[in-house]
């Protein structure tokens, strides 16, 4: 009886033993494993994303461990503020260099005093929409780039949390007008922008900078480096427009490493393209004598036209002469 | 003084959300935001593991080297707390992140995104210890009171562990040699690594914008 007893009790055992045999399959003890407790490996080599499932309702929590983490963080600290000092400082230099060899380019035979229409109202909209609205996130992009080595020490924590919040909220808000005003300069500039064959002349003497006597190439409504930076603020403001509106809503199209890449793309392009505008400002400004009356006034001095788009100037010149009651010529007195 | 960590064995974890669940109620988290989580890895498949992942209190935390306002700093103890009276909701340090633990409210229609939440450790913030306002910014403040963080006491299989790491690696280490097998502390080689990266601020030293909370 107690023999029957125990072979019953033996085989329940086997029995209810049997689904935890199967469940350790996986969890075996491991006969190699080791049995001091100095050997016991603490630490993993965790190299590759882990991801896995979560139970909560966001998916990107999935992600259990991101080395790619690591990169970002050199790029964030270190990489973007290498490379965005030394494009917009080296640019700086550049021109600052170019200013004290060359001076002001000015005007051959000085003003005439009459005045042709260069840029009309709605030009001139669109040129200061995306101007003003790339100006305004250029410098709060300085700011949370560059703030805290720069700006800590010299305001402190809480007035520079103050500043970069502020900056946050301009930057976001100011993409509305840049990209109003990128399409528009699009639409209005880009029939006038498409390469030619007289832009490797201009290209190759440098816009006549490296020509004789200082003779500038003929070129039409736009030159080859006007046409640079437009084809530079196209692209450049589109790849900085979308990468800008997808970090603006994180994780909406794509996970953590196409957030990180996003912000290397944002961060590079954004560096690249404030050098050329800083380059783009100085030759409208104290670069080029009446150069700025194009965006400013709209109207540039005829001898300016002559020198820098002959073949622009001509073609205003004619229209003018055929529908005679149309001008495009304004007097205005001798200065 | 001890170094706090947290150890979660994924050979006992048996994804339970107990933690995340005390976690929650603990801080009064708000909706949205989940200072603690399980991953569940190899779902369904010979293998599977569940793993408790939170803030892991780096020796170098890569959330306080990206952050554009430096609101981070560590406590006496390791914990890494940040400060919400600086911090301007910018996401960088969940890009930085190798746990995933920043969590942000949504703060407009446009998922701009509010002051950044994270695990304290049960340690409060840079606010004076057990105030209306340090509760209201980072929940409890368990540690001032002599206590653990909830999350690991509340755990039913003890696979979480909270407290000082040489404790937490000794407990799990004689475990593993007990049953013989053990995938290891994850994440402890990312966060208290061997490459340990420079130890931009280490333990006991604090951020220069904020003071140490007194834990």
């Amino acid at each position: 009886m107690t023999r029957h007893l125990r072979h019953i009790l033996v085989l329940m055992v086997l029995l209810l033993a049997a689904p935890a045999v199967q469940a350790q399959l996986y969890q075996t003890p491991n006969p190699n494993f080791p049995t001091a407790k100095d050997q016991v490996q603490l630490y993993q080599n965790l190299d590759d994303q882990i991801t896995g499932r979560v139970s909560i309702p966001d998916n990107k929590l999935g992600v259990l461990v991101q080395p790619e983490g690591r990169e970002w963080r050199e790029f964030r600290t270190s990489t973007l503020r290498i490379i965005a000092g030394a494009v917009i400082l080296g640019m700086t230099a550049l021109l600052a260099i170019f200013y004290l060899i060359r001076g002001t380019i000015r005007i051959h035979g000085g003003r005439s005093g009459r005045t042709v229409l260069r840029f009309n109202g709605i030009d001139r909209f669109a040129h200061w929409t995306t101007a003003v609205s790339f100006l305004i996130m250029a410098i709060t992009g300085l700011i949370v780039t560059f703030g805290r080595p720069l700006l800590i020490p010299l305001l402190g924590h809480p007035a520079f949390t103050t500043l970069a919040e502020g900056s946050k909220y301009l930057h976001n808000f100011f993409s509305v007008p840049f990209v109003f005003g990128l399409l528009l300069v699009f639409v209005l500039w880009v029939r006038d922008n498409i390469p030619e064959r007289a832009d490797l002349v201009w290209l190759k003497t440098m816009g006549g900078l490296l020509g004789k006597g200082g003779e500038h190439p003929e070129a039409g409504r736009f030159n080859a480096g006007q046409k640079g930076i437009f084809w530079a603020v196209v692209f450049g403001g589109v790849a900085l427009a979308i990468s800008g509106f997808l970090l603006m809503l994180p994780f909406s199209v794509t996970g953590i490493s196409g957030m990180q890449i996003l912000h290397v793309v944002h961060g590079v392009v954004a560096a690249l393209l404030i050098a050329v505008i800083i380059a783009h400002i100085y030759i409208g400004s104290i670069g080029m004598e009446g150069a700025f009356d194009a965006m400013g006034r709209g109207e540039v001095d005829e001898n300016w036209a002559r020198d820098h788009h002959r073949r622009w100037y001509e073609e205003q010149a004619r229209t003018m002469r055929t529908n005679d009651g149309r001008p495009i010529h304004r007097h205005r007195a001798a200065e | 003084m001890a170094r706090m960590k947290f150890l979660c064995d994924a050979e006992r974890c048996i994804e339970c959300n107990a933690c995340v669940t005390a976690c929650k109620n603990e801080h009064d988290v708000p909706w949205g935001i989940n200072r603690r989580r399980v991953v569940t890895l190899n779902d369904g498949k010979p293998g599977e593991r569940s793993i408790s992942m939170a803030c892991m209190h780096c020796n170098d935390p890569p959330c306080a080297a990206v952050c554009p306002v430096d609101c981070f700093y560590q406590t006496a103890d390791g914990v890494v707390l940040h400060s919400k009276d600086l911090c301007i909701g910018c996401g960088y340090c969940f890009y930085a992140c190798p746990f995933g633990a920043p969590q942000y409210p949504q703060a407009t229609n446009f998922g701009g995104r509010g002051k950044m939440d994270k695990c304290t450790f049960c340690a409060g913030g840079p606010e004076a210890d057990n105030t209306p306002e340090e509760y209201q910014k980072y929940g409890a403040n368990r540690l001032a009171e002599g206590k653990l963080p909830l999350c690991a006491e509340m755990c039913s299989t003890r696979a979480l562990m909270a407290g000082d790491g040489d404790v937490l690696a000794d407990i799990y280490r004689e475990r593993a040699v007990r049953r013989g097998y053990g995938s290891g502390a994850w994440g402890w080689s990312t966060a208290y690594g061997r490459e340990d990266r420079g130890r931009a601020f280490g333990p006991g030293r604090s951020g220069a914008g904020v003071g140490t909370s007194g834990s």
